[in-house]
């Protein structure tokens, strides 16, 4: 992705947005990809207290570079303290103590419905993608739900081929109908805009255009009819402090990454 | 009581054609030497459980060496799919592969209940997931003190378990250290555990009192194999490779590449082989 003429990428944008919704006190069940850069960003700017949790069992974790798994080293030596994954998921997930839940998506619908999962029939898929994780009970147990994702006509759609994690189902009371009392997705950051529920159908409804973005840009690339608010927002640029947060950690990640396989062409 | 073996011998004195194996290990610790020597081994009709099945069981599926597969997430971690065994289940290749799939809550509860030794066990999960419609393993229960209805599934009871550990004392006593993932309740929920090691101390006198310490009369049999969990990593020792992950995507996505590198990477190599493949990977002292 090319910068824009005002000096950073529309990828640079969504994280730096995504990262503005986190707050000092949120406890963080951190997807990865997209939502750990976010959550990392935040952690280093503006919420320096936030706890990072990642499902191998890290709880307040400060990693120096991005993780390239969700299980890296780094990721527990930096830790307050690592707890086997049945704890994770009974004590700290079910236990209700995940305020955001932040998930990437391969797939997604207009109610925040994600799929990971399958692309065609579950029994003869098209296309065999990882599935789940641990998604389908962040997506129910935490408090609230973000979601990260760049916009694609292939991967914003109407209807998506498998409910890995449930959103707002077909919108309206559905999760209350099935029993899950957490307000899941409550905010959508692309690298277009920013998204959020509609307060009764539940329908994803743009917000804030990030700078330069065009409602048409919005539409194209989404594969639903967008729904734009009256009031609608300019997202503020990003700050120098947050692109240099960014693109340092970025840079950190790169070489941490190459650094392996450097050693391994030397032998 | 458990035996100290040359890795050769405790894979063909624990694993048989046929049966339900786990080869734990959450990103860290994953048991690669033990799977390669099932893999020379060539046993087959095997039930493949893992929370996130990653290279070891691409490689065994693509071996075709299961019959099927119990996971939660399906992935290369950090990389992206799975290639032969993206080809098992989009294209029955080489041979078809039944698929059991869970959430890690899923898959979590029930290695916990099958070291807890109950029949199943039952959490808040589930909820709207698809999952519940294609798994006829994932059924529901109400609560008889408030009504609330929970989710389900059947313990997990490997007939044997695999795990990667840093060390073994000489009275066969492991210690887990760092992300511990599922390992411990993989264990227990077994009928035998097989575990590889780094190295073999005198004791564990000196070490904190609550670490995982997995009793040596819960293990059949412990092999010595340093490196053994490459390219995954033993905290303390050496790092991740994640080069190899990247490498991986290429090599399984091509089904020649994938049999001349098994050929040369396992079925031509031994245990003895993986301790060089860490020596750039271990931490400076």
């Amino acid at each position: 992705m090319s910068e824009n003429d005002l000096g950073f990428t529309p990828s640079e944008m969504m994280t730096i947005a995504a990262s503005r919704a986190l707050k000092n006190d949120d406890v963080c069940f951190v997807g990865i990809g997209a939502p750990s850069a976010a959550c990392n960003v935040a952690r280093l700017t503006h919420a320096p207290d936030i706890t990072l949790i990642y499902e191998s069992g890290t709880i307040g974790t400060a990693p120096d570079v991005l993780p390239l798994s969700i299980g890296d080293g780094e990721l527990c030596e930096t830790a307050v303290t690592t707890v086997a994954v049945p704890e994770m998921f009974r004590y700290w997930l079910q236990g209700g103590r995940i305020t955001i839940g932040f998930l990437g998506a391969a797939q997604l619908d207009k109610f925040g419905n994600i799929n990971t999962t399958i692309i065609g029939d579950y029994a003869h898929p098209k296309t065999r993608l990882p599935g789940g994780g641990g998604a389908p009970e962040i997506a129910t147990s935490s408090r609230e739900v973000y979601i990260t994702m760049a916009q694609s006509k292939r991967g914003m759609v109407e209807k998506i081929d498998f409910f890995t994690s449930f959103g707002h189902g077909e919108g309206g009371d559905h999760r209350k109908r099935l029993g899950i009392d957490t307000a899941g997705p409550t905010l959508l950051i692309t690298d277009l805009a920013v998204w959020k529920p509609d307060p009764v159908t539940k329908e994803f409804t743009v917000v804030s255009l990030h700078p330069g973005v065009t409602r048409e840009k919005v539409q194209a690339t989404c594969g639903w009819e967008a729904i734009f608010a009256e009031a609608l927002d300019e997202t503020p640029a990003p700050t120098e402090l947050e692109l240099k947060t960014l693109r340092d950690l970025q840079a950190r990640t790169k070489t941490a990454h190459a650094s392996a396989a450097k050693g391994k062409a030397a032998q | 009581m458990v035996k100290f073996l040359p890795l050769k011998k405790a894979v063909a004195e624990n694993l048989h054609d046929g049966d339900t194996v786990a080869f734990e290990g959450f990103t860290h610790l994953i048991p690669t030497a033990a799977a390669h020597e099932a893999i020379r081994q060539s046993i087959r009709e095997l039930t493949l459980i893992r929370m996130t099945p990653d290279l070891i069981y691409d490689q065994m599926i693509g071996m075709g060496m299961a019959k099927k597969i119990v996971f939660s997430y399906l992935g290369n971690p950090g990389v992206g799919l799975l290639r032969r065994v993206r080809d098992a289940i989009e294209n029955g290749f080489p041979r078809p592969i039944e698929v059991e799939e869970h959430s890690h809550a899923g898959m979590a509860n029930a290695y916990e209940a099958g070291a807890a030794g109950l029949p199943c066990a039952v959490f808040r999960g589930y909820r709207g997931a698809g999952l519940a419609t294609v798994n006829p393993n994932i059924k529901s229960v109400s609560c008889p003190f408030t009504g609330e209805v929970l989710a389900a599934v059947p313990a997990i009871r490997p007939d044997v378990t695999f795990i990667h550990a840093q060390k073994a004392d000489r009275k066969g006593n492991v210690l887990v250290e760092g992300i511990i993932g599922i390992q411990k309740e993989a264990v227990l929920a077994a009928k035998r555990a097989v575990v590889t090691v780094e190295e073999v101390v005198d004791n564990f006198n000196d070490l904190h009192p609550n670490l995982t310490v997995l009793p040596n009369w819960t293990i059949a049999a412990i092999s010595v194999v340093p490196g053994g969990s490459h390219p995954s990593y033993t905290h303390g020792y050496y790092d991740r490779d994640n080069s190899a992950y990247l490498e991986w995507d290429e090599i399984a996505a091509d089904r020649d590449r994938f049999q001349a590198w098994m050929q040369k990477n396992v079925i031509e190599s031994s245990a003895d082989d993986f301790a060089a493949r860490v020596e750039h990977l271990r931490k400076a002292a």
